[in-house]
C-alpha cells in the first residue's frame, strides 16, 4: 500500500473518531453534567424522568453502546474501502 | 443453619464447583495459553469475560448502594464506568491488538524503546492491580460474613483458595472461560431481584422503565415520591445533586480514563484473533455491562424508597429480620437518641467515628438493640446503614423468596472473584513476562517462564488475602483510588503512543512519573496521612481525592508534551511501528509472536 492511501485512511479514521467522541462528550458531560439543571426543567412525557437526570443515569449509557457498534460498522467499511482489512 | 444459609451454601458451592470444573478443562499448557488464552477467544465470549472481569464487587455490591444514598451525584459512576469503554473501543483496543504483544508494559516498553519506561509501567500495573484487588477482597468478606456467619478472615481465605486454584492452574485461558460462567451467574443474580422489585413497586417488570414509572400503592411517580419523602426528612432531593459541577466532571473523567487505562481490562483485547474482533469485543463487552449499569440506578431508587418506607418511624421491636441480621455484622446500627423506641432517619451520621463499636461483652438496650460505645451526635438521625449492604439486603427488604437472596450472594462472589482473578493474572504476567523474561533473564525457557508466572500468581494471592483481611477502606473508595492512578499514569502514555508519532521516551517517562506521584501523594495525603484536612477548603481547585486523577492525567499530558519537545524524536523504527499499528492489515497472530 502506498503512503498516500495510508495517510487518507488515517485521516478518515480520525474524522470518524472526532464525530463519535463529540457525541460521546455531549450526551455524558453535556447533558448529564454541565447542562443537567437546564434539561431537568423538561420531564419526559408519560414518565417520572426529568430529562437531565435520565441522560445522566440511563440515556448516556444507551448512546455509548450505540456509538461503539456504529464505530465497528464504519471502520469495517473504511478498512474495505482502503483495502487494509485483515485476511 | 437457617433456610437462607442452606440455600446460599448450595448455590455458592454449585457455582464454585462449576468454576473449578472449567479451570480443569481449560488449564494452560503454554505461556501463550497462560497470558492470552492462545489468542483464540470468540468476540462474544471475550465480551462476556471482559464484562465479568470489569464488573467487580464495587459494581455489583457497592454501586447501587452509593447511588441510593447519593442520588443524582451517583451518575458519575454510571457514566464514568461505561463511557470509558467508548474510549477503550475507539482509541486503544484495535491498536493494541494490532501491536500483538502480551501486556501493557510490553507496549510501553517497545513504543518508548526503553526498559526504564517498561519498569515504570510495570510498577504502575502492579500498584493499580493490588489497590483494586484489596477492594474485591473486602467484597468477598462482606458476603461471607453475612451469609455464613463466618469471620471476614475465614471468608477471604475460602475465596482466595478458589481463585488460587483456577488462576494459577488455568491462566488466562482458565480465567476467560470461568469469567464467561461468572458473567452469567452475576447478571442473572442482579436482574432477578431487580425485576421482582420493579414489578412489586410499579407493576412494570422492566427495571429501567419501572424506575420512571408510577407507584402501584399511591399512583404517584416513584421519583417524585422519593424526592418528596427525602426532602420531608431533611435530605437533598433524590434527583438533585449536591456535588459541585467541577467535581462531578473530574470524577467522571477520572473514572472514564481510568477504565480505559486499567491493565486487566486492556489485556483482554489481546486474546481475540483479529483487530476487527477487538473492536467487536468492546461492543459486546459494553452491551453486557450496560445491562447491569442501566439496572443499577433503578435498583438504587427502589432500595432507597423501600428502606425509608420500612424503617423510618418503625419501632425497633417490630423491625424486620434483616435489620437485626445486619446489625450483628456491624453494617447496621441504631442509636435511640430520643428514646421513643422508633428508628428515625435523618441526614448526618448517627454517631461519632466511622464504624459502630459494640460494647464488649455485647449489651442490649431496652428494645433489644445492640448498644454502642460510640458517642451519639446531636442530629436527629438514629440509623447507621453501610452503603455496601444495599444490594445484598435489597431482596430481604422487599421480602423476596429465600432463593433470590441466596442467588444475590452467589452473584456478588462471582463479581468479586472474576475481577480478582483478572487482576492476579496482570500481576503474575507483569512479573514473569515483563520483569523476568524482558529485563532480568531474557534466556529463560518457555517452561520456566510458565512456572514463574504460576509462582508469581501464588505469591500475589497471598498478598491479596492479606489485604482482604486488613482492608484499607470502603470497596468503592479503594477502587476509585485505583482508577485515579490508572488515569494519571497509563492512559496518556498509551494514547500519545498511538496518536502522536513524535512522543518520545523522555516525554512518556516524565509524564507517567509526574502523573502517578502527583495523584498518589494527593490521595495518600488526604485519605491516610491527614484525613482531618480532607475538606473542600483545602482541596486543589476544590477537586476532591476521587476526581484528582483527572488533574494528574492533564499534568501527565502537559509534562510529556513539553519534555518531548525538548528531547530528540523517537528512532525511525519506532515511528514505523506506530504507522504499522494504525493499519489493521497484517496483524500478527497474537500467540507466540514475542
Amino acid at each position: 500500500m502506498s503512503d498516500n492511501t495510508h495517510a487518507a485512511y488515517w485521516a478518515a479514521n480520525l474524522k470518524i473518531l472526532g464525530v463519535l467522541l463529540s457525541i460521546w462528550f455531549i450526551v455524558s458531560y453535556g447533558c448529564g453534567i454541565l447542562f443537567v439543571d437546564q434539561l431537568d426543567t423538561i420531564t419526559i412525557p408519560g414518565t417520572g424522568f426529568k430529562l437531565g437526570f435520565w441522560f445522566a443515569q440511563q440515556g448516556s449509557i444507551y448512546v455509548f453502546v450505540i456509538l461503539i457498534w456504529v464505530y465497528v460498522a464504519l471502520m469495517a467499511k473504511l478498512d474495505k474501502k482502503h483495502g487494509v482489512e485483515e485476511a | 443453619m437457617t433456610e437462607i444459609q442452606t440455600l446460599t451454601f448450595g448455590i455458592v458451592a454449585l457455582t464454585f464447583g462449576l468454576y473449578i470444573g472449567i479451570a480443569i478443562w481449560a488449564r494452560a499448557k503454554t505461556t501463550s495459553d497462560f497470558y492470552i488464552a492462545d489468542g483464540h477467544v470468540h468476540p462474544i465470549a471475550n465480551g462476556m469475560a471482559t464484562a465479568a472481569d470489569w464488573m467487580s464487587a464495587a459494581s455489583f455490591i457497592s454501586m447501587a448502594g452509593i447511588i441510593a444514598f447519593a442520588g443524582r451525584d451517583g451518575s458519575a459512576f454510571l457514566m464514568g464506568w461505561t463511557g470509558g469503554y467508548v474510549l477503550l473501543a475507539l482509541l486503544l483496543a484495535p491498536y493494541l491488538r494490532k501491536f500483538g504483544k502480551f501486556t501493557v508494559p510490553d507496549f510501553i516498553g517497545e513504543r518508548y524503546y526503553s526498559n526504564g519506561a517498561r519498569l515504570i509501567a510495570l510498577f504502575c500495573a502492579i500498584f493499580v492491580s493490588f489497590t483494586y484487588i484489596s477492594g474485591q477482597m473486602r467484597g468477598v468478606g462482606v458476603v461471607f460474613g453475612r451469609v455464613f456467619d463466618m469471620t471476614v478472615t475465614q471468608g477471604v481465605l475460602v475465596g482466595m483458595a478458589v481463585v488460587f486454584f483456577y488462576a494459577v492452574l488455568g491462566g488466562m485461558k482458565g480465567i476467560t472461560y470461568t469469567q464467561v460462567a461468572q458473567y452469567c451467574v452475576l447478571i442473572f443474580a442482579y436482574m432477578v431481584p431487580a425485576i421482582f422489585i420493579s414489578f412489586q413497586l410499579t407493576g412494570n417488570p422492566v427495571p429501567q422503565a419501572g424506575f420512571g414509572g408510577q407507584l402501584l400503592d399511591d399512583g404517584g411517580m416513584l421519583l417524585s415520591k422519593l424526592d418528596g419523602v427525602l426532602t420531608d426528612l431533611g435530605f437533598t432531593a433524590y434527583t438533585l445533586g449536591s456535588m459541585s459541577t467541577l467535581n462531578l466532571f473530574c470524577l467522571t473523567a477520572a473514572l472514564m480514563a481510568g477504565t480505559a487505562g486499567l491493565p486487566h481490562v486492556i489485556i483482554r483485547f489481546f486474546t481475540v484473533p483479529k483487530v476487527k474482533d477487538a473492536r467487536i469485543s468492546a461492543g459486546w463487552a459494553l452491551l453486557f455491562i450496560a445491562i447491569l449499569y442501566t439496572t443499577a440506578p433503578a435498583v438504587a431508587a427502589f432500595a432507597r424508597y423501600n428502606m425509608i418506607q420500612t424503617v423510618n418511624d418503625t419501632p425497633y421491636t417490630e423491625a424486620p429480620d434483616w435489620v437485626k441480621n445486619w446489625e450483628k455484622t456491624k453494617l447496621i446500627a441504631w442509636v435511640d437518641k430520643n428514646e421513643d423506641g422508633k428508628m428515625t432517619l435523618a441526614p448526618g451520621a448517627a454517631f461519632k467515628g466511622k464504624k459502630p463499636i459494640h460494647t464488649d461483652p455485647v449489651e442490649f438496650g431496652s428494645a433489644g438493640q445492640v448498644l454502642l460505645t460510640n458517642e451519639a451526635t446531636d442530629n436527629r438521625n438514629e440509623m447507621h446503614v453501610d452503603r455496601d449492604i444495599m444490594v445484598l439486603a435489597n431482596p430481604e427488604i422487599a421480602k423476596l423468596p429465600p432463593w433470590v437472596i441466596a442467588l444475590v450472594s452467589a452473584g456478588g462472589l462471582a463479581a468479586a472473584l472474576s475481577t480478582a482473578a483478572g487482576l492476579l493474572l496482570v500481576i503474575s504476567t507483569s512479573v514473569s513476562h515483563d520483569l523476568l523474561k524482558k529485563i532480568v533473564m531474557p534466556d529463560i525457557s518457555e517452561k520456566q517462564e510458565l512456572f514463574a508466572a504460576r509462582a508469581a500468581a501464588a505469591v500475589a494471592v497471598g498478598i491479596a488475602a492479606y489485604l482482604g483481611i486488613n482492608p484499607p477502606g470502603f470497596v468503592a473508595e479503594v477502587v476509585a483510588f485505583a482508577f485515579g492512578l490508572a488515569a494519571a499514569s497509563f492512559f496518556p502514555a498509551i494514547i500519545m503512543g498511538i496518536f502522536w508519532k513524535r512522543m518520545n521516551r523522555e516525554g512518556a517517562m516524565a509524564g507517567m512519573v509526574v502523573g502517578l506521584v502527583f495523584t498518589a501523594s494527593y490521595i495518600i495525603y488526604f485519605r491516610f496521612v491527614s484525613p482531618e484536612l480532607d475538606v473542600a477548603e483545602n482541596w486543589l481547585f476544590g477537586i476532591n481525592t476521587k476526581g484528582i486523577g483527572t488533574l494528574g492525567m492533564l499534568l501527565n499530558f502537559v509534562v510529556a508534551i513539553v519534555v518531548s519537545r525538548f528531547t530528540p524524536p523517537p528512532p525511525q523504527e519506532v515511528q514505523d511501528l506506530v504507522e504499522n499499528i494504525r493499519i489493521p492489515a497484517g496483524a500478527p497472530e497474537s500467540s507466540g509472536s514475542h
